[in-house]
């Protein structure tokens, strides 16, 4: 578009006249400009992260600790799964560039599979953090929360590995939870929805249990999470006020609530972007299969729709590095 | 449609023979440091964990440099400012580049005094 300058015989509404300062057409300009305004609010979204993070940098649950997932294999893999989405993510951006690059030279074969491959890309990212985020929201170990919101993880005394309280807790069988369900006839119109232990059992599965501790929030100087004596996590075990499991915009087994309303904020508001530019990108994709592109002359719409699309990935390396890495 | 392209990166020092290669260069070149990044992040080497420069420990330094090469090259390659002109490329690079450092700043000093409030006045929060 920007060597086809237009006489004034063709010269369009939109075109910007003959005159062009940045010597880019219209449609692009349009979209960095919405690129700059869109930076300012996930960099809006990543500096309000970093204002919680340094207002409670003690006690900040550590990212390592928190997404150690991947699916289909069991055991303990910290930052593997996120890097496998970076590398994704990454890669559907070079096939979306060399869809450009074919399009520059009217290539209209390449395109098509360039884009598909990119489509396929963005689909498995977008579904892996649809998986991260059930991971998340269901949890792994449990923890009890004190009055305070505060959050007291169980490890191993000798070892210092986690302890999932369904490991801990003593079932008490005269408790005769009866939980209000559709098949009962009674709806659950509010209040919390009950854990699976109550508070007292595993309170009393805790004290029967030797060779448990309790770990704070509170990160010492080693750069870990405090791990209390017997006779002090005994001693704050009456601070506990309920169970946790999972997280939520309310309630975060794994450390401050705040980190788990700016995960979903943060990687949500990517994960739509992801999304639309995945439906974006799949409209271009039919376009260039039934010619449109080819008709016009160019393929323009390809390359705008692509730096939407590094766009995204560009925003992901920052929310890579702020919410996993440091 | 004539487009053309910049070849050489790293100031000079890789010339691509076209646009293909240097793109299958530069994802060779970010992967590699995104591959750094995880390997730090795994290994935490306590010498970069210990030390800190300016409040914040030299690992998390590397982190940010790093993140910032990279999104140079995407923006640089990936999104082709390196082929636009120069003007394009400073009206999107540096506005948002001073408002955000604008933000940073105000918003961490400000989390910063609210950190030191909570620790030295008599209020507890952790109970």
């Amino acid at each position: 578009m920007d060597s086809s300058i237009s006489q004034h015989a063709d010269e369009n509404l939109w075109g910007g006249g003959d005159q062009k300062p940045l010597n880019a057409s219209y449609g692009k300009l349009m979209m960095w400009f919405f690129i700059v305004s869109d930076a300012l609010t996930f960099s809006a979204f990543l500096a309000a992260y970093g204002f919680s993070r340094f207002k409670f940098i003690e006690t900040w649950p550590i990212a390592d600790e928190v997404f150690t997932h991947v699916p289909f294999f069991h055991g303990n893999f910290p930052m593997y799964y996120v890097a496998f989405m970076t590398f994704v993510l990454i890669m559907s951006s070079v096939t979306m560039v060399l869809a450009v690059d074919a399009g520059h030279s009217m290539n209209k074969k390449k395109v098509v599979l360039y884009m598909l491959l990119t489509i396929i890309g963005g689909a498995i990212f977008v579904g892996s953090q649809a998986w991260e985020w059930a991971t998340f929201i269901k949890g792994d170990y449990g923890a009890l929360e004190t009055k305070g919101g505060r959050i007291l993880q169980f490890v191993d005394i000798n070892t210092g590995d986690r302890v999932a309280i369904s490991e801990l807790a003593i079932e008490d069988p005269s408790e005769t939870a009866v939980y209000h369900s559709s098949s009962q006839g009674v709806w659950f119109e509010s209040g919390e929805k009950p854990s699976t232990y109550s508070l007292e059992e595993v309170t009393s599965g805790f004290l029967a249990n030797e060779a448990v501790t309790i770990r704070t929030e509170r990160i010492n100087e080693e750069g870990e999470k405090t791990v209390l004596s017997r006779d002090e996590a005994i001693a704050k075990l009456s601070d506990a006020v309920r169970v946790v499991e999972g997280a939520n915009l309310i309630r975060n087994e794994y450390g401050s609530r705040l980190f788990a309303d700016f995960f979903f904020f943060i990687t949500g508001f990517h994960g739509f972007h992801v999304f639309s530019g995945v439906m974006i990108n799949i409209i271009i994709f039919f376009n260039v299969l039934i010619g449109t592109y080819e008709k016009r002359g160019h393929y323009e719409m390809v390359e705008k729709v692509g730096l939407y699309w590094h766009f995204v990935d560009l925003v992901w390396v920052f929310v890579f590095t702020f919410f996993y890495l440091v | 449609m004539a487009h053309e392209h910049k070849l050489t990166i790293f100031r000079g020092l890789v010339t691509f023979k076209n646009n293909q290669q240097k793109i299958w260069g530069v994802l060779l070149f970010l992967s590699l440091v995104t591959a750094v990044e995880v390997g730090l992040g795994i290994v935490k080497p306590e010498f970069l964990t210990k030390s800190s420069l300016l409040g914040t420990k030299l690992l998390n330094w590397i982190f940010i440099i790093l993140t910032l090469v990279k999104a140079y090259y995407i923006a640089w390659d990936f999104m082709h400012l390196r082929d636009e002109r120069a003007s394009l490329r400073r009206v999107v690079v540096w506005t948002p580049v001073f408002l955000i450092v604008y933000l940073i700043t105000l918003l961490l000093s400000e989390a910063n005094y609210v950190y030191e409030m909570f620790n030295t006045t008599f209020m507890t929060w952790d109970f």
